[in-house]
């Protein structure tokens, strides 16, 4: 019995990347260790090599996949404390960094020189990829006192790398130019949600608010927006009590309808969300003048439990990606689920249409490489619903224990003498 | 006979609450969860709980007057106390983890509010995990002093990222300091004190106070007489390390 929740916590989602190229040139999956890319220009899975001739390459979960903002690298990283930039061209691995602790979060700096990792203590660590060498010695960045980071990114203009933790704290802090020496400046904190932080992207930067605009998403089922250079909350989202899932004054499920991933299209005038019960997906309206939020529709997916773990686009193809899967699912044959859907025309030209499978781009093939099968067993989506959110909870969620314990143990110290 | 006659924990000679029944641990584990209210941003900070006469009602009475003296790690509140006699028209907090010792400062300041109408209405206590959740209290550039007096020395190398100063803490003692604004450390254990003068001198927003300023600043000569922790080592004979800095802007460090 005791061994049960420390085996959920080993389920890790199933991550998706998709090339910021606006031909899409490549989709890559990470479930558990596995990292799958398809090659769309080729219309064929991509052969990664790793010298170190590591299979898999991961030897652990993988919880964060990435690619940089110009398309050139791309970075995996995760439970077994590695991480690896890759060449998207060749699909070498140019470097693998170690860390002394687990992975949870990557970002790579807009003009692709340094990687940004955070480990489980909190701290964020920078390699500079300039000169690459295989094996680099990372230097630590900045860190959040014991609260582990759940997201890092970098601004629209590159000023700032911004962390979110499991606390609720988005912190804002100047990149410095040179970041091997630590980032010692903080610009702002964003503080407002009331649960874990989960996900951050980015409004893209206008003539109005040359800094862009940020969007986070938190266990507290709503999606805020920010102004970074002060860390002002602009407007609050309560995404799931707006999409029907759950009414304004009872709590059906705590935490259940938790915000997982967020990715903005169309500059982030459109923002998916993805809620960790909504088969499907929930659109935003951003309106940068006035600075609010609105819930634009609900996209849902018909046929399948689909609850999306990770969210991808390029910039302008129209194309939502969507992954929901897990690593090591508990009482299945399958080792591992991923299952790959696509919502087309997400930037309003046409009527978004969650596309069938013949459709997808790649087709197949595609979902071949991606899923590890054609077809997916049904019975599978529950039970990787399922898993996910143990997994989520265990990551995410702070052991709560009863006052009725804490006063228990207070009553037993020897240090206590008379109170009344 | 009344409630206060018969409560053993209230000195009858002075009216101030005994030490001796809000004994607590010396140590407290910062990592450990809290379990405690913590404010979402320093907007909701209440102040009319606070400093009641300055502030009657709840709210944003008065947007203009904010918290400016920290001290982090408070104990028993001796400083404070020294503090808010010499800064009367400054609003300053005690930031303590213990939650007895809390209780004890609590009951210290309003037993000597009762002693004394019109003073000490602008010191309070609150009890949270300053390492954790200072952002949550205080804007940026809000305080213009923070104080770090004996802080538990944490020798183990293992538990040095337990140190209430640290490289990266440093960081957020930054942002909350106006520019200008200073740090005060001082320990009786020598190695924390090398700690500390090192984190500090290596932190890039941070410049070490000259002779001459430390003499004049009057604030220097509590550090070591004004806590129950200086008394006791003052009385022991013992030496202290102090270490005090001035938030500066980094030069060309951030782009």
């Amino acid at each position: 019995m005791e061994s049960e929740p420390k085996k959920e916590t080993e389920v890790a989602p199933a991550l998706i990347a998709v090339h910021p190229d606006q031909s899409s040139v490549a989709v890559a999956v990470a479930v558990g260790p596995h990292l799958r890319v398809f090659d769309l220009a080729a219309g064929s899975a991509a052969s990664l090599i790793d010298d170190s001739d590591a299979v898999p390459f991961h030897k652990d979960n993988i919880r964060a996949v990435r690619f940089a903002a110009n398309g050139k690298l791309f970075v995996s990283a995760g439970d077994d404390k590695t991480v690896k930039v890759w060449s998207t061209q060749s699909w070498r691995c140019i470097t693998t960094v170690s860390s002394e602790k687990r992975v949870t979060a990557v970002a790579i700096s807009n003009d692709g020189t340094f990687v940004c990792f955070a480990d489980k203590f909190g701290l964020v660590w920078v390699v500079d990829l300039d000169p690459p060498l295989l094996d680099k010695k990372p230097a630590p960045l900045l860190s959040h006192y014991c609260s582990i980071i759940t997201s890092l990114e970098f601004s629209p203009d590159g000023r700032f790398i911004l962390s979110a933790d499991r606390d609720f704290k988005i912190r804002v802090t100047n990149f410095p130019n040179k970041p091997l020496n630590g980032a010692h400046q903080i610009q702002s904190f964003c503080l407002g949600h009331t649960e874990f932080v989960s996900c951050l992207a980015f409004v893209k930067s206008s003539q109005e608010c040359p800094q862009g605009l940020l969007v986070s998403g938190s266990g507290d089922s709503t999606v805020r927006l920010w102004d970074i250079t002060s860390g002002a909350l602009l407007d609050t989202c309560e995404v799931a009590i707006k999409a029907g899932l759950l009414e304004s004054n009872g709590k059906a499920e705590e935490h259940g309808h938790a915000v997982t991933d967020l990715w903005t299209v169309r500059d982030g005038l459109l923002v998916a969300v993805a809620i960790q019960s909504l088969h499907g997906i929930v659109l935003l309206n951003c309106n940068v003048s006035s600075q609010t939020l609105s819930v634009a529709k609900v996209v849902s997916v018909a046929g399948e439990a689909f609850v999306p773990t990770c969210l991808g686009s390029s910039s302008s193809t129209g194309n939502l990606w969507m992954v929901t899967g897990v690593s090591s699912l508990p009482g299945s044959n399958n080792p591992s689920l991923a299952r790959v859907r696509v919502i087309s025309g997400i930037d309003g030209k046409q009527e978004s249409v969650v596309l069938e499978d013949e459709s997808i781009p790649g087709g197949k093939k595609l979902l071949e490489t991606l899923q590890g099968t054609a077809s997916v067993d049904d019975n599978a989506f529950l039970a990787a619903a399922e898993a996910v959110k143990a997994a989520m909870y265990n990551l995410l969620i702070k052991k709560q224990y009863p006052s009725e314990n804490r006063e228990y143990r207070k009553k037993s110290r020897n240090d206590r003498k008379l109170k009344s | 006979m009344s409630e206060t006659e018969i409560n053993p924990t209230i000195s009858k000679s002075t009216g101030l609450p005994r030490k001796r029944f809000y004994r607590a641990r010396a140590h407290s584990n910062p990592l450990s969860d809290s379990h405690f209210p913590v404010p979402i941003s320093p907007s909701q900070v209440d102040y009319s709980l606070h400093y009641p006469q300055l502030f009657p009602s709840s709210g944003q009475a008065d947007s203009s007057k904010k918290i400016q003296f920290a001290d982090v790690g408070c104990g028993f509140g001796g400083l404070l106390i020294s503090l808010s006699t010499l800064f009367p028209e400054t609003l300053m907090i005690g930031m303590e983890l213990r939650d007895k010792v809390t209780e004890y400062v609590k009951e210290r300041i309003s037993s000597l509010r009762i002693a004394n109408p019109g003073h000490y209405q602008n010191v309070s206590v609150v009890r949270t995990n300053s390492m954790k959740y200072i952002p949550n209290y205080f804007e940026k550039g809000q305080l213009s002093k923070m104080f770090f007096l004996f802080p538990d020395p944490h020798f183990k190398e293992k538990n040095h990222r337990r140190r209430v100063i640290s490289p990266f803490l440093l960081d957020e003692y930054a942002y909350v300091l106006e520019d200008g604004g200073i740090i005060y450390t001082i320990t009786d254990v020598e190695e924390l004190g090398d700690w500390m003068k090192s984190c500090l001198e290596n932190h890039p927003m941070f410049e070490a106070l000259t002779e001459k300023e430390l003499e004049a600043d009057p604030v220097v000569k509590l550090l070591s007489s004004a806590t129950e922790e200086g008394q006791k080592v003052a009385r022991n004979g013992g030496q202290t390390f102090q270490a005090v800095f001035r938030r500066i802007v980094p030069t060309n460090q951030a782009s």
